[in-house]
């Protein structure tokens, strides 16, 4: 099953402190959605208001249509899957996959097949006999995860499932939980503080600080076109540059920076052109400064000279010196950049954006 | 040097064994004497106080008793302790730390003192002194045991544990019976089995909250009143046995159980 989920002007507010604050959002059904953020952004918070967990401070929320700000967790279409498993240490994985089918009364025998099938899923159930602690921590997380499901929420709720497992194994479980969030179409709401994990995993992400949303958005549209300094620099690494608006044109506005006066194209502009002598950050990942090639319309920053460089594997990772301003770049891993080099900043013109200072959404 | 020290320590740690022990192995021993008296010489040994023992339809009786008190008595000390070290452990109460040491206190009271009091409680009460008094009496000096074992056993581990379960549907009595209880089992089990080994040969309170039906250790004191008799001997370690066999029982059900877990 599956429902989609409304939230309106949600604020917890615990003491002084507020967790929360005013957070609207919607989620379709069946989506996998991320919510990410550096820790004390609220996040986990947000989830525990969805599981019930948390009562909000104000707000509404909605699953499916019906209101759920005040129900208690076991009587939501949700069901949580913790940080740490919480597996029932003395019941067998079956009987933990089970034990929320038995809660709705269901018969022994029916519970059991259920319970087997959704081991089934999670590829263990020819352990269905086991103890969770005769499990590795991947395979307790597939327990976890069979138990949450075995109730069919119409939402689950992870919240940092994979933080306790080593990368190679944790980025084998983003991939099995896409996977079977796809097969069983339940909307998922993962909460994670890693953003190649949210990346690899979800249809929409939720970029969160200080209580609030700062970016909504596909990956690929998060990543590429930030609506937010936090939201560029929690993506990945980016340089800013700040600049001032000089003037506009039909779809083009000139901005002077450090580096020089560059036209950039009005779609580089994420909330509107701004008005001429406004304060302005360009945001360039520093994987754009690649040569471009000369169908498309470049955009110069002068020349650099290349200060340190280290090798990546899929990069080297280079400082480049130009004008008194240090910029980051990634160079091609088959490029062989030389300390002292000079390097051409040029780069594709609608790779840039630009943000108000201060933006939000 | 060094030989002379761990030989210095061997012999030290010999007598501080053989003065525990020693009493016991006399008692044991001289059930078995054959004759009147149970003290040395020892004459030869002899299974007939044992047969005079379990014979006795007194001594038995009083036998049973004991056992049904501390069983009763431990079973209804170990549910009124869990429960409360589940309100301690798992809600905000006012006064949390004066309250849990409320509850404690009593261990370091004497059982003259605690036998003496409930004895007026009843009398006031008009209650009739019987095995039900006696069980009272028991549940009253067991429940601090029970209920700092089981408390010092509840950790902030086993708080997500119980939200799970609340998230799939459980409600309280079902996380408690379902989900705590069982995971909390090996304390249980030793606060259970010491609260009943403890009980099995408690004796002031007994003697104090008893009248016609009495347990083990007050018809032996009556029998020890009439002098010293082998039977006495027989009985007492009849008692030491059975004491022995409840703490090996908890140690394997608390050692496996927690051997087992992770």
């Amino acid at each position: 099953m599956t429902a989609d989920v409304s939230i309106r002007n949600a604020t917890k507010v615990f003491g002084a402190f507020r967790a929360l604050d005013d957070v609207s959002l919607d989620i379709a059904a069946g989506e996998f959605i991320v919510l990410l953020g550096p820790s004390g952004c609220g996040k986990t918070t947000l989830l525990s208001i969805l599981g019930g967990f948390v009562e909000p401070t104000s707000g509404t929320i909605a699953i499916g249509g019906r209101d759920m700000t005040h129900v208690s967790p076991a009587k939501r279409p949700t069901t949580t899957m913790f940080q740490d498993y919480a597996l029932f240490p003395h019941m067998c994985l079956r009987d933990n996959v089970g034990f929320g089918l038995r809660m709705r009364g269901m018969a022994r025998a029916e519970r059991h097949e259920k319970a087997f099938s959704y081991l089934d899923l999670v590829g263990l159930r020819a352990s269905s006999a086991k103890k969770p602690h005769e499990l590795s921590g991947g395979q307790r997380q597939r327990v976890a995860l069979a138990r949450a499901l075995a109730v069919d929420p119409d939402v689950l709720l992870l919240d940092e499932p994979l933080g306790a497992l080593d990368l190679k194994l944790r980025r084998q479980m983003q991939d099995e939980l896409k996977a079977i969030q796809k097969r069983v179409g339940t909307t998922f709401v993962h909460v994670t503080h890693d953003q190649e994990e949210a990346m690899a995993i979800a249809d929409r992400i939720v970029v969160m600080n200080k209580g609030r949303i700062e970016d909504v958005g596909t990956p690929a549209s998060i990543y590429m076109r930030p609506r937010s300094l936090f939201s560029a620099g929690f993506m990945g690494e980016v340089n800013f540059l700040p600049a001032r608006m000089r003037g506009t044109a039909a779809n083009e506005a000139e901005v002077e920076t450090a580096l020089g006066r560059v036209a950039l194209p009005a779609s580089a502009f994420v909330s509107g052109v701004p008005a001429a002598g406004r304060d302005v950050t360009l945001c360039i990942r520093p994987e754009h400064f690649r040569g471009a090639g000369a169908s498309v319309p470049t955009v110069s920053l002068g020349r650099g000279r290349i200060t340190g460089s280290a090798f990546f594997g899929t990069h080297h990772r280079c400082h480049v010196a130009a004008d008194g301003t240090v910029l980051t770049a990634h160079l091609p891993q088959t490029d062989n950049p030389e300390v002292g080099t000079e390097l051409d900043l040029r780069l594709k013109a609608d790779s840039i954006v630009v943000l108000q200072d201060g933006a939000g959404v | 040097m060094r030989h002379l020290t761990t030989a210095l320590a061997a012999l030290y740690a010999g007598l501080l064994y053989l003065f525990i022990f020693l009493p016991v192995v006399v008692l044991v021993l001289f059930s078995f004497q054959d004759g009147t008296l149970p003290v040395p010489p020892l004459n030869g040994l002899t299974l007939r106080w044992y047969e005079a023992v379990f014979s006795d339809g007194k001594l038995m009786a009083a036998l049973g008793n004991s056992l049904v008190v501390a069983v009763v008595s431990s079973a209804i000390a170990c549910l009124l302790g869990f429960l409360a070290a589940y309100a301690f452990a798992r809600y905000t109460l006012p006064a949390s730390a004066l309250l849990r040491s409320l509850i404690v206190a009593p261990m370091t009271v004497s059982t003259l003192i605690i036998g003496l009091g409930l004895l007026s409680v009843l009398n006031l009460t008009g209650l009739r002194l019987s095995l039900v008094t006696v069980g009272i009496g028991h549940v009253v000096i067991n429940l601090p045991l029970c209920f700092a074992i089981i408390y010092a056993s509840m950790g902030g581990h086993q708080v997500n544990i119980e939200r799970a379960a609340r998230d799939l549907g459980a409600r309280d009595w079902q996380v408690m019976l379902l989900v705590t209880a069982p995971m909390l089992l090996p304390s249980i089990l030793a606060a259970f089995f010491l609260s009943v080994t403890f009980s099995w040969d408690e004796f002031i309170v007994a003697f104090l909250l008893s009248r016609f039906d009495v347990t083990l250790p007050v018809e032996i004191w009556s029998m020890l009143r009439s002098g010293l008799d082998p039977r006495t001997n027989a009985i007492g370690s009849v008692v030491f046995l059975i004491s022995v066999a409840f703490l090996i029982v908890m140690e394997l059900a608390v050692f496996r159980k927690t051997g087992k877990s992770s």
